[in-house]
């Protein structure tokens, strides 16, 4: 009985008894869920544009991320060597085109993806021996990102009535904005310009787009090079949170349950299964995660996926799948 | 040329159905199997023994075990690594509750718990195909890892939270697990289980239950309309897949590493298993062996061969060039041969076939 109480009754009135406390909860899983969509934005890109499921996302933002501070320990100045880390990623855009996607084309998906995985493997090897494997501090005040946090004590939200305390980080915020300003940029992108909708036609089917002149190895190119300012814009938020490592590549790994949420093929899905897997793992982890010795957000964003998919099999955005003999 | 069937000819039933059909497969077969058996233990030095050759057949072993589920029953997993962990778990257990008992019992026996365990995270493969599958079997990855982390019943309580494998005695007092374990006597045991297991395979994927899993795996929906079972089919292959996993992760642990941690189960050991998988050749017991081979003694070859022809370089850089080398291997290898090395070895015999007309 006592432990049917802690499971389903304690932590809501904790939740009510503290509600300053709740929304701290719900703001950092809103941030971590931002960051997660990300990831998974990188993903959706190439997963729309070419059918790769690209694997090396979640490396790509590390390794941005390294190309970038690597460049300024070396004495480039922090805004050049800003430009320097999107060229890199143009180059590796133009690279992964030319040396993997194009020698396999047509090959099945899950060929695909292994090629990726070895991508993963190159790159891990590549940074590791440039930069080294140690930790590194993400340059966020050089870069003019904000740092400090803002407190807020609104009226009556603490326990007993008190005045409550909410701390949001200033990089959070920025984060926020930031990503919103990048989901936009990317929506006008694919909805208004000439290579957007080349980039939907090539998502669409890929031999009616070669038949009225879209070249498919300029389009794999400029979407990879898309995920990879992506995977550049994510490794500086991610960065200036907690430190540039290989690290963020096991974390990487959560955008699969919010892809899986969101459906392979849709953006603001990827943004609301973020949001939903980030807030659902805080909160859990908060609330329930003592009762079983902590530590669940490995897991746990795993476990909502698994949940959803057992109701939904094509995620909750994703088109309907129809199977046929 | 020298591999040639002409002149063979099967007269009965039981010819036709062998495993090795051919004199000069037999032949072949029974040279590795005097390589491994009597070769290796003869030359071979402690370091190529332990650090070589047991590995290589541990990761055999679990590739074939993830072969089975994915390149025979077509469903993609993630979470070999793990179900490796629960079978070496489970082992550690068993000993701890029947010190006596045989050390190769108890590991055939601790795979029946990985089993159960996989059976339980394939319940959601009737339901979820595809990438969505790889997600679930992520999540079995990670919530085994946790429980190897949280639950301190499963260490038995140690103040590390790993796993040190005890000096275990069987076959009229040999000791086979511990320190105190000749490497020869470590490599007979995981040699004598890797081919007992891989025969057993052999068997149940050219059996009834292997080609409904191939036909699972070919069209689900085809295949049950045909009157395969997905339930029976899906689950007993994720079944049978982890209990070789968990052999093989028992193993690692008792045979070879001597004591692990949660972290040696971790999503990399997965992964790795994977890319045996695929580089050997999905659906292909040989292939297996060879995926494993290549993964494993490639970076043992750079790391020990570069030094020797000259090239003096740090053991840091060497970790990582052999990342890189790896990386770029896997992707080359896909591109020229995406149907694995067992592809490349298929072909080779062809060729022997028809030589010396190339165009028959």
């Amino acid at each position: 009985m006592d432990f049917l109480y802690s499971i389903f009754v304690d932590p809501f009135v904790q939740m009510v008894q503290m509600p300053d406390f709740l929304l701290q909860v719900l703001w950092e899983g809103i941030v971590g869920g931002i960051l997660y969509a990300l990831i998974a934005l990188g993903f959706v890109l190439i997963f729309k544009a070419s059918g790769v499921f690209n694997f090396a996302q979640g490396i790509m933002v590390v390794f941005a991320a390294l190309t970038l501070v690597g460049l300024y320990e070396k004495g480039v100045p922090a805004l050049a060597a800003l430009v320097l880390a999107v060229g890199v990623m143009a180059l590796l855009a133009i690279c992964v085109e030319r040396f993997v996607m194009r020698p396999l084309v047509n090959q099945p998906d899950i060929i695909l993806l292994m090629a990726t995985i070895g991508l993963t493997y190159f790159l891990v090897g590549l940074g590791e021996f440039i930069f080294g494997g140690e930790p590194k501090v993400m340059i966020a005040n050089e870069l003019g990102l904000p740092s400090g946090s803002v407190v807020l004590e609104p009226e009556g939200w603490g326990p007993g009535g008190s005045p409550g305390l909410i701390s949001l980080q200033k990089i959070d915020i920025a984060a926020t904005v930031i990503a919103a300003i990048m989901i936009v940029a990317l929506a006008i992108f694919f909805n208004k310009t000439r290579i957007g909708r080349a980039l939907r036609a090539v998502a669409d089917d890929h031999q009616a787009a070669l038949s009225v002149g879209i070249s498919l190895n300029q389009i794999w190119a400029i979407v990879w090079f898309a995920a990879g300012v992506v995977a550049l814009v994510t490794g500086i938020m991610w960065g200036a949170r907690s430190d540039v490592s290989f690290a963020l590549e096991i974390v990487a790994l959560k955008a699969l349950p919010v892809l899986i949420l969101g459906g392979f093929t849709s953006i603001p899905g990827a943004i609301v299964g973020g949001l939903i897997i980030g807030v659902g793992e805080k909160i859990g982890e908060i609330y329930w995660g003592p009762l079983v010795g902590g530590g669940i957000e490995s897991w746990l964003a795993y476990g909502i996926a698994l949940v959803f998919l057992i109701f939904r099999p094509q995620g909750l955005f994703g088109e309907k799948i129809i199977e046929r003999v | 040329m020298f591999y040639r069937e002409a002149g063979q000819f099967k007269t009965s039933y039981e010819a036709d159905q062998q495993v090795f059909p051919i004199l000069q497969d037999k032949i072949g077969i029974g040279a590795i199997l005097i390589i491994g058996l009597v070769v290796v233990p003869l030359t071979g030095s402690d370091f190529m023994i332990t650090s070589i050759m047991i590995p290589f057949l541990i990761f055999s072993l679990a590739t074939i075990g993830l072969n089975i589920l994915t390149g025979y029953a077509g469903q993609l997993s993630l979470g070999s690594g793990a179900f490796m962990g629960v079978g070496a778990y489970a082992c550690y257990k068993l000993t701890t509750i029947f010190p006596d008992a045989n050390l190769v019992v108890l590991v055939l026996l601790s795979g029946f718990f990985s089993a159960a365990i996989g059976m339980v995270f394939g319940l959601p493969s009737l339901r979820i195909k595809g990438l969505y599958l790889a997600v679930t079997t992520l999540a079995a990855q990670f919530f085994l890892e946790w429980c190897f982390i949280r639950v301190p019943w499963l260490y038995n309580y140690n103040a590390s939270g790993a796993i040190e494998v005890p000096e275990r005695t069987g076959f009229g007092g040999i000791i086979l697990s511990g320190p105190a374990a000749s490497p020869l006597t470590r490599y007979f045991l995981v040699l004598g289980l890797v081919i007992l297991i891989t025969i057993i395979m052999k068997n149940i994927v050219r059996g009834r239950v292997g080609r409904s899993w191939m036909m699972i795996r070919d069209m689900d929906i085809a295949a049950e309309l045909i009157g395969v079972r997905p339930l029976v089919a899906k689950l007993s292959a994720f079944a049978v897949s982890s209990y070789v996993c968990g052999v093989a992760g028992a193993l690692m642990v008792f045979s070879w590493l001597g004591a692990a941690e949660p972290a040696a189960f971790s999503i990399n050991l997965s992964f790795q298993i994977l890319f045996m998988a695929i580089l050997g050749g999905l659906g292909s017991l040989v292939g297996s062996f060879m995926g494993a081979a290549f993964i494993w003694i490639l970076p043992v070859l750079i790391r020990f061969g570069m030094p020797a022809v000259g090239i003096d370089i740090a053991a840091e850089t060497v970790e990582h060039t052999t990342r890189m080398i790896v990386g770029a291997l896997i992707i080359f290898f896909l591109i020229v041969e995406p149907h694995g090395l067992v592809r490349l070895w298929q072909i080779a015999k062809e060729k022997l076939r028809v030589w010396p007309f190339p165009y028959v």
